[in-house]
């Protein structure tokens, strides 16, 4: 290939504008900066929380002063100066929490339009109720009446702690306790909006839910906070989607999301990662903090995660699977591609500890300009998991001489009859492969894209048909070009 | 900083014995080693590749060290009864940290090749030790560096001038030997000039019923065009404790092959780092390790490709029975610019009992786009189809697994080029698993062999044995 063309090209991606960059102009109540038990009061205070969680959350604070930010990523993470950011920010004030549709501010709603997300249900895709979370708080829950009726809770984690605080003090904090890492900790203490999922027994939730995370307001961080139950024999399909505006300043983004899978019941969590990932200087950008954790606690439970990581400056998150139930079955797919100055250090936890276990982790890592992408990976079988299988393929794909791909899979057996099998490898776009793309006319950039489309299937097809199609353009626009 | 009180203590009162039983060129980094070892301590479980193993726990006991270079009274040709002279390869002893040069082979080497105490080389040939001494095991970087830089005087000194070529392995034997629990710091400083090829085997081995200690820091200089192949096999006992660090550097179109055997042990800790700093050089390394009881062993390598155009190959077996612990940790690293770079990377691990437990991390860095680098890991059982198959011929349960066994560690033990140790090696691995303990053998298993190959009539140049007392 001529370099200059190759030049353009690179040049071109570079310059390419973040499609999800603006800001709306909405008026937003947002406290002073700075963290404190005041501040954790008063985020309760605002939310109209009730004593039990005020509690969790100092007791978390408290732990969380006690805690050093962790160091061993592979990360050359910016320092953070926890005072230095606002954590609340309600971009709704202007009308009552809560109140009807009609009290919605009209920007927020336009904001949502562009951003592909109509919050008014004869626009909406048909299958799909929507959650969107802007800043600190739910903007509006599409289908609430219509999935009601079948006994299913689809809301703001702020509402489901109103309207239904037994179930959400039954699970809160069970699957990823206050005191589990740093962020959790963090998180614990201070967090705002995320969605309540509750599927009852024997129910098979007739769409997919979704929650759409916006970060708006300047000099913030999103703590979102996302619970799932799915009960006996219960089915659910959940999407996440992210973006935020371009700002020269790191934002926080430290989430938690809990999963609990009852007997039979089988939960799927797709993520489509699109926060800001800084400029092609490597300044800005969203740090993607996150602690993920599925508990599969009946029999024949099953979880899959997938991913497809492409925004945030940072991105440190590890989805993981805790199979208790005998015979659950986990799987967890993802798609990380870095690209300019970007860093990820992803992957996943498998932890078997119920009986015939079964897991399959296909993690593909694509690094572009001065990236480094890094996954890593615990794969964990306790001593009574008897029968346990597990299969792990992580592909890295590099793009460019500047970039590194990193592969740090942790493996720790104790029972003999477990069948662990890992497997890994690193390499570019095959030079054939290319070749044989453009002696039949297809010019690079096509070619790079079908190639890298092509490798990441395995984990495209996974994702429900509307996210595939998001994330394939994802890819096609962060990689056209970027061959080494 | 508990366990390392009694080391500090040790070495600020004994400096001048210990300086005195030694050599100028040794002594000279032991401050720097101090002060380094009083700032980084025993590696903690915290570090990434201390992880499987705690080190301030072994080190905790009160050992004896013998400094001041008190004889210790054995005739290491005569305690294995088997003085061969006519073996194919170069028998050495060395005692705990000591080169025994009381009664040296009597096969002469080919000229300028020197295999000698450390210490003496220090004095006699000070130009080779000198700039190589502690250059790759830095005391600054790891605390068991510093610790054995520290107490070390003595150690092995072996070096292979250009465009040598030694047609006999030689065979070192490291003898641990004491009337008291004995700490053991020794030093082992390997130079391979360019175009020179040398095939080097190692064996540990016990022989007092004692707790053991002994730390190893190795040093490997592999030039041009030179070719190292290094066996290292280790048959102690449950009550030794080993940390040996090697620390290889290789220049252009040199191949080394390192393998790596544990077959009795009590604690074992390898660190192996090779780094690639010329051209077309080609790293293989193997591993084979059979444990039970309460062995521990913890393999730990690096592979730091720093230029391009260079091969690595890495296979690990473990196969753990009883309350065995194993962990594996091996990291490729490609540094920017080393393109074309090709790596391979395996582990495959038997855990047969529910109280043991293995670890495995095989780990890829890769900072360069034209590699071809890869690994794989498995942690699994014996295949039941297969058992089955044979039990149905007739073969007991016991003996079909034991046949699986030696099949499944048989990859790495066909990867010794040296026809007749990787026969013996077969066989002793095969003993092993057979369930054969040390105190059922008296002697160097790689000797004690000769006779029993001998029987079963194989061929191959180690079991020309004449002289000794067995074989008579």
């Amino acid at each position: 290939m001529e370099k200059n063309n190759e030049q353009t090209l690179i040049q071109e991606i570079a310059d390419k504008k973040y499609e999800y960059g603006f800001t709306t102009d909405v008026k937003t109540d947002i406290i002073e900066k700075g963290l404190n038990e005041d501040v954790v009061r008063l985020i309760s205070y605002k939310k109209g929380e009730p004593e039990w969680l005020l509690d969790f959350r100092l007791k978390a604070f408290r732990y969380w002063q006690t805690l050093k930010e962790p160091t061993w990523g592979h990360l050359n993470m910016p320092e953070i100066d926890y005072q230095d950011i606002s954590y609340y920010a309600d971009p709704t004030a202007k009308s009552p929490v809560g109140g009807k549709q009609g009290d919605i501010d009209p920007e927020l709603m336009k904001t949502f339009d562009k951003l592909g997300i109509p919050l008014e249900e004869r626009m909406a895709l048909s299958g799909m109720a929507v959650d969107a979370v802007m800043d600190s708080v739910s903007v509006k829950t599409t289908f609430r009446e219509r999935l009601k009726e079948m006994g299913i809770i689809f809301c703001s984690i702020s509402e489901a702690v109103r309207e239904h605080p037994d179930l959400v003090r039954q699970y809160l904090g069970s699957v990823v306790p206050y005191r589990d890492n740093f962020f959790a900790a963090l998180n614990s203490a201070v967090f705002s909006d995320g969605s309540f999922v509750y599927i009852p027994k024997g129910v098979r939730c007739p769409m997919e839910l979704s929650t759409y995370f916006r970060i708006n307001a300047r000099g913030t961080g999103q703590f979102e906070r996302t619970l799932i139950v799915c009960d006996d024999d219960a089915y659910v399909s959940y999407l996440e989607g992210c973006t935020a505006p371009m700002r020269d300043e790191n934002q926080l983004h430290a989430a938690i999301v809990e999963i609990v899978v009852m007997e039979n019941a089988e939960v799927k969590y797709s993520t489509v990662q699109n926060w800001y990932p800084g400029d092609k200087e490597g300044k800005g950008g969203v740090l993607n903090l996150v602690t993920k954790r599925g508990h599969l606690r009946g029999r024949n439970s099953r979880l899959s995660w997938t991913q497809v990581e492409t925004g945030s400056a940072i991105t440190w998150k590890y989805p993981s699977c805790v199979l208790s139930g005998d015979g659950s079955q986990a799987e967890f797919y993802s798609v990380a591609l870095t690209n300019n100055f970007q860093q990820a250090d992803t992957g996943t936890k498998m932890i078997h500890l119920g009986k015939n276990t079964k897991s399959t982790i296909i993690s593909k890592g694509i690094s572009a300009g001065r990236s480094q992408n890094a996954y890593r990976g615990l794969v964990k079988v306790g001593k009574h998991a008897d029968g346990a299988r597990n299969y792990s393929s992580c592909d890295s794909l590099l793009l460019g001489d500047k970039c590194g791909a990193h592969t740090f899979p942790y493996m720790d057996v104790q029972n003999p009859t477990a069948v662990v099998e890992h497997e890994a490898t690193t390499s570019k776009i095959s030079e054939d492969q290319l070749f044989y793309c453009n002696q039949r006319g297809i010019p690079l950039e096509d070619a790079v894209g079908l190639i890298v489309n092509g490798y990441a299937k395995d984990v495209l097809n996974k994702l429900p048909m509307e996210f595939a199609a998001e994330a394939q353009k994802l890819l096609g626009v962060s990689l056209e070009g970027a061959v080494g | 900083m508990i366990a390392e009180k009694q080391y500090i203590e040790l070495y600020e009162q004994c400096r001048g014995m210990i300086n005195e039983h030694s050599a100028a060129l040794l002594n000279e980094p032991r401050e720097q080693a101090y002060n380094d070892f009083c700032h980084l301590g025993f590696p903690t479980q915290k570090l990434e590749r201390y992880k499987y193993t705690n080190v301030a726990e072994a080190f905790a006991p009160d050992y004896g060290l013998n400094l001041q270079h008190i004889d210790i009274p054995v005739n290491p040709y005569e305690v294995f009864r088997c003085d061969v002279p006519n073996l194919s390869t170069s028998l050495y002893f060395v005692v705990n940290d000591r080169f025994y040069d009381k009664v040296l082979p009597k096969a002469s080497l080919p000229d300028g090749v020197l295999v000698m105490s450390l210490a003496e080389a220090a004095i006699k040939y000070p130009h080779l030790i000198e700039g190589r001494y502690g250059r790759l095991a830095r005391s600054s970087k790891d605390g068991l560096n510093a610790l054995n830089t520290m107490f070390c005087q003595d150690g092995l000194f072996i070096y292979v001038p250009r465009n040598t070529i030694v047609e006999r392995p030689l065979q070192i034997i490291n003898i641990l030997r004491a009337d008291v629990d004995l700490m053991v710091n020794r030093r082992v400083l390997i130079v391979v000039e360019n175009g020179a090829d040398v095939k080097l085997l190692f064996c540990d081995h016990a022989i007092d019923d004692h707790q053991f200690l002994a730390t190893q820091v190795s040093e490997v200089y592999v030039g041009e065009n030179a070719h190292l192949e290094l066996y290292e096999l280790e048959e102690t006992h449950v009550k030794s404790h080993r940390f040996a660090n090697m620390y290889v550097d290789q220049q252009r179109s040199s191949t080394t092959t390192i393998d790596n055997l544990t077959l009795h042990n009590g604690m074992t800790r390898n660190r192996t780092d090779v780094t690639l700093s010329g051209e077309y050089a080609e790293t293989k390394m193997y591993g084979c390790v059979v444990a039970d009881k309460q062995q521990h062993v913890d393999n730990n390598t690096l592979i730091d490709h720093r230029v391009p155009n260079c091969q690595s190959t890495e296979l690990y077996k473990y196969v753990l029975d009883g309350e065995a612990l194993g962990a594996f940790a091996g990291r490729v690293l490609v540094r920017e610019g080393a393109q074309k770079t090709t790596s391979q990377e395996t582990n495959a691990n038997l855990v047969a009992t529910d109280t043991a437990r293995m670890y495995t991390q095989p780990m890829l860095e890769i900072y360069a786009d034209d590699v071809k680098c890869s690994h794989g890991s498995t942690v699994g059982q014996l295949n039941e189809q297969a058992l089955f198959y044979m039990r149905q011929r007739g073969i007991p349960l016991d003996e079909a697994r034991m046949l699986l066994k030696f099949a499944f560690v048989g990859e790495v033990l066909d990867s010794i080029r040296l026809e007749p140790l990787r026969d013996r090696l077969h066989y002793l691995v095969e003993k092993r698993f057979r369930g054969q303990t040390m105190e059922q053998r008296e002697q160097c298993q790689i000797h004690s062999s000769i006779a029993e190959s001998r029987e079963r009539k194989t061929e191959g140049q180690l079991s020309k044995c004449e002289g000794c007392k067995l074989c008579k």
